[in-house]
């Protein structure tokens, strides 16, 4: 093991641990925060990060991750749905701002050619940082988060014929380092060769996204080991990336299909879960090279130039997009998240920034130069969020009416474990057309539900990563429905202290197992067997000849008794003295109920349809007044 | 051909009455009735309405037959006259279902006679109490039949109860024999459950 790598591990992980959470604290956002942790470490800082290029190379693989989790959750019928914006505004944005950039860059005195270039590549605004605003603010599926995503999704298909057309554009002779693109091996084929590889990737990437990836994650799932599920879904993006690499397209583009292929599946959540942390990770070094890569250098030599350029880059970009919004009579809070959320270069640009110089369009020093104007347009957006809350709030009061935008649904219900218990639970709520979601590690059972509509998806209900993937966290409701008390005490724990939204219905295996989800938190516990027992019950005091409704009462008060013992219990349970004197005590006040029931030679309280004591008062006041009730 | 008579019974505690249970076995023995006990078909008082509404239109003459409860009947017969009584199916326009048929109440309450007076404890007659049943027959465009009580039953001894439930047989098996009455003229304005 490298020690070099391990303290560079060491390094920008502290970064990370201490920054992100003082940032947050701070109100600054995460991203914010790895990017100062960033400057902190880097070159112009501490100097404890190393080799910073090499580690955003590394990390821009975060950015595949992302886009294949963004697919995941992209239904196919709603990626179609989003084919409007997708051209639409992302196409006027990505050209608009190409040309909008360009006339800057002629009026500063620039070729036209390397204005034309740097327009092209400042275009593309930041996939990383917008969508992690997004989800860190919980603005996905706001209809200002999907125009942005849109408007991303253009971006990332955008830079495949942008990396065709900047050769074109040189000036300069091109550099001996070919580009990564042209690396590709089927830069030897002939162009209806390219084309056909090309088209066969994509089909197959489709196709056995289909056909192949489901069965074998079916067989993988079978296996029941986590990591192996694990290490065959960083199998499938990596291979995939690397194919896409291999015709020459975008690798994060081609993980984004095969995310929206698995979008279906059973299987979408616990991939989810499974590439999260990976995607978190990368991601954070990402932000973290990006602070560090920053040259200060640079931005020391010329700082009202780098200042003004990454101003104008802002404005012109924001500009486009508000323009472009307004035109569109979108809601004016919605035209403001989408403009403040991508006014900055992208991550993009700096592998095309590489590309240019390479190929002789861009000269080294300004491509420097725009590098730094780039990382420096990063920050802003973080900045620019924190007005965006209080700027929002009152366009919206000034808009009316204001847009319904959250798509989420309401209301929804989580249930964990869909055996014989979650089933009956499940089909109830789905009755009333309850939108459930069901976690099951049961593959058979799975395989049948899903056949029938259910929303169900396989995984280990007690990760707290699944249950975020299902949307425990916007959940009205979480049943747990395990029948392993192991499992239910882990996940009732993991849903109390997570989603403190929802209220949770645990299922308990007997007296003392309720005992303990009571004080674990449980908003209700339900033994498993008590109501079909009580119905048993119910049922023989029927079939002795008990007339159905007294039968009915008789249950429903025997279940009252039994729920209020129950609570009557709970707090004392700890001490067990004290708990054995109150169970003696509950059985001595069930004998007593029973004998004062059998006195009476009833179950229930009825007297109000007893006429004996009428009857007794009538005969003594015969011939003189009747009371009122009672036949 | 000889009417249908479909009885039904609400009494939540049949175990414990006389007057009700002596009402009710007489009816029992009157051949072609049907019996149908509310309370011992429905405990969880979850009404099947279909099912209500199919037997309404299997049989020409519907009793009520319950004990007087403050003035009124069991709850169950309640919820079964909001639930069954539907808009469309009992009243308005094209709620004819129930048109020209008899309904008749079969009570028996615990006061007297005089209890049941002007000068008595409960100051109105019980035929005043069962206006509501009487206006419901008449929204529904059904015959209401003169209401058949038994009063004071605490006092009632067995040799006056049997002489009760031989009435209440008689007029049952009355019913069942009496040719069909002419449908009567709808309301002029039916004014629904609102």
């Amino acid at each position: 093991m490298d020690g070099g790598l391990l303290a560079q591990a060491f390094v920008y992980l502290c970064a990370a641990v201490l920054a992100v959470p003082i940032a947050r604290r701070l109100g600054l956002g995460a991203v914010l925060g790895y990017l100062l942790a960033g400057v902190l470490i880097g070159p112009f800082g501490l100097r404890l990060a190393g080799d910073a290029a090499a580690a955003l190379h590394f990390a821009e693989f975060g950015v595949v991750m992302m886009l294949f989790l963004v697919g995941l959750e992209l239904q196919p019928a709603r990626l179609w749905a989003l084919r409007g914006p997708v051209l639409g505004a992302g196409g006027l944005q990505v050209g608009l701002t190409t040309l909008a950039i360009a006339g800057l860059g002629l009026a500063l005195g620039a070729e036209w050619r390397v204005a034309l270039a740097a327009g092209l590549i400042l275009a593309m605004s930041s996939t990383a940082i917008a969508l992690q605003i997004l989800a860190e603010r919980g603005l996905l599926r706001t209809a200002g988060g999907e125009t942005a995503f849109a408007v991303l999704l253009f971006q990332d298909v955008a830079v495949i014929p942008i990396l065709t057309v900047l050769p074109l554009l040189a000036t300069l002779p091109a550099t001996a380092g070919a580009a990564p693109h042209d690396a590709a091996w089927i830069s030897g084929l002939p162009g209806w060769g390219q084309a056909l590889a090309v088209l066969g990737a994509v089909a197959f990437v489709v196709g056995g996204g289909r056909l192949l990836t489901r069965p074998a994650f079916r067989l993988i799932a079978e296996t029941r080991l986590r990591e192996i599920f694990t290490a065959s879904a960083l199998l499938l993006v990596i291979g995939i990336a690397l194919l896409m690499q291999a015709v020459g397209l975008s690798p994060a583009l081609g993980a984004f299909l095969a995310g929206v292929v698995l979008a279906d599946s059973e299987f979408q959540h616990e991939l989810e879960g499974d590439i999260e942390p990976f995607k978190g990770l990368l991601l954070g070094l990402f932000f973290l090279s990006v602070g560090a890569g920053i040259d200060f250098a640079q931005v020391a030599a010329a700082p009202f130039a780098v200042a003004g350029l990454v101003l104008l880059l802002v404005l012109a970009k924001a500009a486009v997009l508000a323009g472009l919004g307004l035109a569109a009579r979108r809601p004016r809070p919605e035209v403001l998240l989408v403009t403040l959320l991508l006014a900055q270069g992208g991550e993009f640009a700096f592998v095309l920034l590489a590309f240019a110089v390479q190929n002789g369009v861009l000269p080294e020093a300004e491509a420097g130069l725009l590098v730094a104007v780039v990382a420096l347009s990063m920050p802003v957006t973080p900045l620019l969020m924190l007005a965006y809350g209080r700027l929002a709030d009152r366009l919206a009061a000034r808009d009316l009416p204001p847009e319904p935008d959250a798509i989420e649904p309401q209301g929804s219900v989580v249930i964990a474990g869909f055996g014989r218990f979650g089933q009956i639970v499940g089909r109830l709520l789905l009755a009333h057309g309850h939108p459930v979601t069901v976690l099951d590690h049961d593959m058979d059972t799975i395989e049948q539900l899903r056949r029938f509509g259910f929303r169900v998806f396989y995984g280990d209900a007690t990760r707290l990563d699944l249950l975020q993937a299902a949307g425990a966290a916007e959940a009205a409701v979480i049943v747990v429905a395990t029948d392993a008390r192991e499992a239910t005490d882990a996940i009732l724990d993991t849903a109390r202290r997570h989603f403190p939204r929802a209220r949770v219905l645990a299922r308990a295996f007997d007296r003392g197992h309720a005992y303990a989800l009571m004080e674990a938190g449980a908003h209700l516990v339900v033994r498993e067997t008590f109501a079909a027992a009580l119905e048993t019950g119910v049922e023989a005091l029927r079939c002795l000849g008990m007339p159905a409704y007294e039968a009915e009462r008789a249950g429903r008060l025997f279940r009252r008794h039994d729920r209020r013992a129950m609570e009557r219990l709970a707090p004392v349970r700890d001490d067990a003295r004290r708990y054995g004197l109150a169970v003696r005590e509950a059985s001595q006040r069930l004998l007593e109920v029973l004998e004062r029931d059998r006195a009476r030679g009833q179950a229930a309280p009825d007297e109000g349809w007893d006429a004996t004591a009428l009857r007794e008062e009538a005969r003594q006041q015969a011939g003189g007044q009747d009371a009122a009730t009672s036949g | 051909m000889p009417r249908r008579i479909l009885v039904l019974l609400a009494h939540p505690a049949h175990r414990r009455s006389r007057a009700n249970a002596a009402l009710r076995r007489a009816a029992g023995e009157v051949e072609g009735a049907t019996l149908h006990d509310l309370y011992e078909t429905y405990p969880d008082f979850l009404i099947d309405v279909d099912r209500e509404q199919a037997l309404l239109r299997e049989h020409d003459v519907i009793v009520l037959q319950h004990p007087i409860y403050w003035y009124s009947c069991p709850a169950i017969l309640k919820e079964w006259l909001d639930l069954v009584l539907e808009h469309g199916f009992a009243y308005g326009h094209a709620g004819t279902a129930l048109a020209g048929k008899a309904l008749l109440s079969a009570v028996t309450a615990g006061g007297t006679e005089t209890a049941y007076g002007p000068a008595g404890l409960n100051r109105h007659s019980l035929a005043d109490f069962l206006r509501p049943f009487e206006a419901t027959a008449h929204l529904c465009r059904m015959r209401w039949l003169p209401p058949f009580i038994v009063h004071g039953t605490h006092l009632l001894d067995a040799a006056a109860l049997a002489r009760q439930a031989g009435a209440y047989q008689a007029l049952l098996r009355e019913l069942r024999e009496a040719p069909a009455a002419p449908r009567p003229a709808p309301p002029a304005a039916a004014a629904g459950r609102a």
